[in-house]
């Protein structure tokens, strides 16, 4: 049919994308000096984390119209569960030095042979079952949370989150989260590089693995929300009752569509962890969601092209762009930049939130795919690649 | 003897001490346009949600081509409340929600139509189609389900084709003109493939001309699909050209039924409609 | 026992506190249905402007002078800062889907909190000793502050006022108005966005009172330190029976008793736990609260 074609142009224009970002990814990487362009790489790969997990929580609350605030919750349980699987045997001790060493002492990708092959398994693996992890106790949350209407899903979402974040810390859980303190030591992108005989880095491929998984998982995302899925949650969206109407388990699809979104989420905070080279439960705090939720309220709300560019924007924003909005400024003449101090970027960076919330609510794409841009106007050249990092 | 397509037993809904459908009873035929009528707050409404699972009646039962959907008696705090009458007969409890119902084979418009506003067209019949596709949510993400897609979109397509809907496949829903709105909800409700067809009010908002077409259109799907069709109208003309049988209901009473000649003269339905001769004068 | 005392005390006190929060949560919430997520920093905030009011008006006045000065203002300024976040951030979307305005309800917060780690350098500001409130007395032979035996009655006065307002004078039955049914007020000429104003007033000037009584018992101020107390009186307010005043009031002596036990016990880092584990218990069993009216949609 029409639409089918239609659909499959667009996978094709997405795929393309992918392909490019990919490749941009490794030549930058490799040809950029990495002490001089420190900020733009952790941009980039705060990027590829933050889009999925922004993507995640657009599938719930843009796709399925569940306004949940316990990204940074499930973001939590699948940092730690990658991490914990993933530190090396060897390394335990030392991480874990005030409960005696780890209560778990197996590593997956030494698990998996060791070596490279070993490592891509293990950390493959784990980030799945950080996943897994989240998506259960998703699954199990939902089974009371799910049943109320909207706000007070938010309400109790954001208080899970809070719940779990008190267990992780809670110090008789120590010798497997280590209390309150970071575990690390474990493999971060930075381990996929590919090093010559003498140590030395080669080929640079921290970018390039982060933005892969990412784009795995994005496209998975997306590919769920043009299934027949995607549709369901689309109906629940639009009029509860009318999907119940049409035959629509209101149930069954609010946990599908809550556990993968916890799973991608999971997913997320496990590539949080390799991106941050620590996990620690108080970095995912409420602030955390709310983060992420503007993210996804920039890009708009039922885009996943636009939750991917505005995470990039919003990382680059306030890690990099807007960066000197924090130092005192002294020009040439002695005149003193008023405002300018610690703490005035995340001000004006509020402004411009509250702005685009006030003023532009639809965001940058509305609930546009990129290529229904292209389609629109065909003759435009294709710009900006971020859209499936 | 053939069994009944939908049949309701002795339906009561009761919200507090407020009897809303009392002691309901009521049977449609294979093949057979049905209305339920009666004045505004009679209970009309109420009797399809207890149909369609949106409410559990406090008493009665409810049984679709001889299968009981929906069973219930007065319990806890009901008990010592229940104001409607055969607080005896029904022991078991069944109840099912509205998806399930629609499952098994029931299928309804509402009275103020629920598109998905945002969506298209062809996306509100497609999404009628999920319920019955084989698939899971892995197989439909990873496509492995692309022969059952196909079968949906091209059966989505078709029936949009059928009910002249086709050219509009791709407009949002809630740009097109009400008259074609409502017809896009009965198609959504056909997509699900039903053997029983409840409509509410659909012919509400219409004017002449758009009631005159939407008669035809009933009239139409009920011999192309071989459907069943129970509706809530107030549009006599509707009413009186179509219904082979009619219900009237007031105060949740059934006070008549019969053919629409039959009920035309009848005293009562006079009496509910224009009020009692005594109290006009007071 | 001495113990007992004191924690009973201070659970009191705590919970009043809630409570001028949480019946800020719950006036919102009735009209507009909103979680006003902004609300507990406009309690933090409060405390701020107090602090630096206080230290601004110190070298100037005779210092009881200055601080009664300071509480006038303060008061003044949080109704101010309430009344213009509705008609700046909430008031354009009006016929917003409800997750534009609670999103935008999130982003005032996140500006607040942002403003205040500005102003204050991120450093934890201390609030001043008040006369009367930061004294000592001792009850049962447990040494308090002032502020936790004067809350509960405090709060219980103005709670009977607020009552006497909604129930008795002719804005209160707008508001109750309102509450009922958005739409038909409207076309009853209530003008709803004076209505909507004045419950922010209220709400705010609740929760300025509140903050005076909360920061002097924990003085000291951080740019989150509205989050969690406002989260809490939320809970409150639901477990209550959102849109109910005693519901909300009851609740939040509830929240404030049990996290004050569950904080004197050595599982002190599930306070919050429990706290939310109630709220989804009370939301699961009884969705509408202790006291809430029970709302069905028409299909």
């Amino acid at each position: 049919m029409l639409k089918e074609k239609k659909s499959k142009t667009g996978v094709f224009i997405a795929l393309v994308c992918v392909a490019v970002l990919l490749a941009v990814a490794i030549i930058l990487e490799n040809t950029l000096d990495p002490t001089k362009n420190t900020i733009f790489f952790t941009v980039l790969k705060k990027t590829a984390v933050y889009a999925l997990v922004a993507c995640s929580m657009n599938l719930l609350n843009g796709f399925t119209g569940l306004f949940s605030l316990g990204q940074a919750g499930f973001m939590l349980l699948g940092a730690y569960t990658y991490a914990i699987l993933t530190i090396p045997v060897a390394q335990r001790p030392a991480v874990y030095y005030i409960y005696n060493g780890s209560a778990i002492n197996f590593s997956l990708p030494e698990l998996f042979g060791g070596g490279a092959v070993g490592l891509i398994l293990g950390v493959l693996a784990a980030l799945i079952l950080a996943g897994v992890v989240a998506a259960a106790v998703a699954w199990l949350i939902g089974l009371p949370v799910l049943r109320l209407k909207s706000d007070y899903l938010a309400i109790a979402t954001l208080g899970f989150a809070e719940i779990i974040r008190a267990i992780f810390q809670w110090d008789a859980l120590g010798p497997v989260t280590n209390g309150a303190n970071a575990l690390k030591n474990y493999p971060t992108f930075s381990s996929f590089n590919i090093k010559g005989a003498d140590g030395a880095v080669t080929v640079r491929l921290s970018i390039f693995v982060a933005f892969l998984l990412s784009a795995v998982c994005i496209a998975i995302i997306l590919l769920l929300i043009n299934s027949s899925y995607g549709r369901a949650f689309k109906a629940i969206r639009e009029d509860e009752v009318a999907a119940e109407a049409m035959g629509i388990n209101l149930a069954k699809h609010k946990r599908l569509s809550f556990c993968i979104s916890s799973f991608f989420a999971g997913v997320g905070g496990g590539l949080f962890a390799m991106f941050a080279n620590q996990a620690q439960a108080k970095t995912f705090t409420t602030a955390m969601t709310y983060e992420i939720l503007l993210i996804v309220v920039i890009g708009g709300i039922g885009s996943i092209s636009g939750s991917c560019i505005a995470a990039f924007l919003y990382v680059a924003c306030s890690e990099w762009w807007l960066r000197f909005l924090d130092n005192e400024i002294t020009l040439k003449s002695g005149f003193k930049v008023p405002l300018l101090r610690n703490g005035f970027r995340m001000v004006v960076f509020s402004i411009v939130i509250m702005i685009v919330v006030l003023f532009f609510r639809r965001g940058i794409m509305g609930d546009k795919e990129l290529p229904d841009l292209f389609r629109k106007r065909k003759n435009t050249k294709a710009k900006g690649g971020e859209g499936n990092g | 003897m053939a069994e009944n397509v939908l049949r309701m037993e002795d339906v009561t809904m009761q919200f507090g001490g407020v009897v809303a459908v009392d002691g309901l009873s009521l049977e449609v035929d294979q093949g057979e346009i049905v209305a339920l009528i009666g004045p505004n707050g009679a209970g009309k409404t109420t009797a399809f949600n207890c149909v369609t699972g949106v409410y559990e009646p406090t008493n009665g039962r409810v049984s679709l081509l001889g299968e009981t959907i929906v069973e219930n008696h007065p319990q806890g705090k009901m008990k010592a409340q229940y104001k409607g009458g055969e607080a005896g007969k029904f022991t078991q409890v069944v109840s099912h929600t509205p998806d399930q119902i629609t499952q098994k084979g029931i299928a309804r418009t509402f009275q103020n139509i629920r598109l998905f506003g945002a969506l298209t067209v062809f996306d509100n019949v497609l999404i009628a189609k999920h319920m019955r596709a084989k698939q899971n949510f892995l197989s439909a993400t990873f496509r492995l389900n692309a022969k059952e897609e196909k079968r949906m979109r091209e059966e989505a397509m078709a029936l949009l084709a059928e009910q002249d809907l086709a050219q509009y496949a791709d407009e949002v829903a809630s740009s097109l003109p009400y008259g074609l709105q409502r017809r896009l909800e009965i198609a959504r409700a056909l997509a699900t493939e039903p053997k029983l067809l409840l409509l509410d009010e659909p012919a509400a908002g219409m004017n002449p001309q758009e009631t005159q077409e939407l008669t035809d259109f009933i009239k139409q799907i009920r011999t192309e699909y071989g459907l069943t069709i129970f509706m809530i109208e107030h549009h006599m003309d509707l009413v009186m050209q179509i219904s082979d049988r009619i219900y009237v209901l007031d105060f949740g009473k059934l006070i008549a039924k019969g053919t629409p000649a039959e009920v035309q003269n009848d005293q009562r339905v006079i009496e509910a409609y224009l009020g009692v001769a005594d109290d006009a004068e007071n | 026992m001495q113990y007992a005392i004191s924690i009973v005390l201070s659970g009191i006190s705590l919970g009043g506190q809630y409570a001028l929060i949480a019946i800020g949560y719950t006036l919102v919430y009735g009209i507009l249905r909103l979680i006003n997520f902004a609300h507990g920093d406009v309690f933090m905030v409060a405390g701020l402007i107090m602090v630096y009011l206080t230290s601004f008006l110190a070298g100037t006045l005779p210092t009881g002078a200055a601080i009664f000065l300071s509480l006038l203002l303060m008061l003044i300024l949080t109704v101010a800062l309430g009344f213009f976040i509705e008609r700046a951030a909430y008031k354009p979307l009006r016929s917003a889907p409800r997750m534009s305005v609670m999103i935008s309800a999130i982003g005032v917060s996140y500006l607040l909190q942002n403003l205040a780690t500005y102003v204050t350098g991120g450093l934890p500001k201390t609030y001043p000793s008040l006369p009367l409130l930061s004294e000592t007395i001792t009850i049962g032979g447990a040494p308090t502050k002032w502020v936790t035996v004067i809350t509960p009655f405090l709060v219980i006065a103005l709670v009977l006022a607020l009552q006497q307002l909604i129930n008795h004078t002719k804005v209160g039955m707008a508001m109750r108005a309102v509450a009922k049914d958005f739409e038909t007020s409207q076309l009853m000429g209530i003008k709803i966005n004076n209505v909507i104003s004045m419950t922010f007033v209220i709400g705010s000037a609740l929760a300025a009172v509140g903050s005076m009584l909360y920061f002097t018992n924990y003085p000291s101020i951080v740019p989150l330190s509205g989050a969690l107390p406002g989260l809490r009186a939320f809970v409150a307010a639901v477990f209550g029976g959102i849109g109910s005043i005693p519901g909300a009031v009851v609740g939040a002596f509830i929240v404030g008793m049990s996290e004050t036990i569950i904080k004197g016990s050595p599982w002190s880092i599930f306070s919050d736990a429990f706290t939310f584990a109630l709220l989804i218990i009370i939301l699961v069993v009884k969705p509408t609260g202790l006291f809430g009216e029970k709302v069905t949609d028409k299909v």
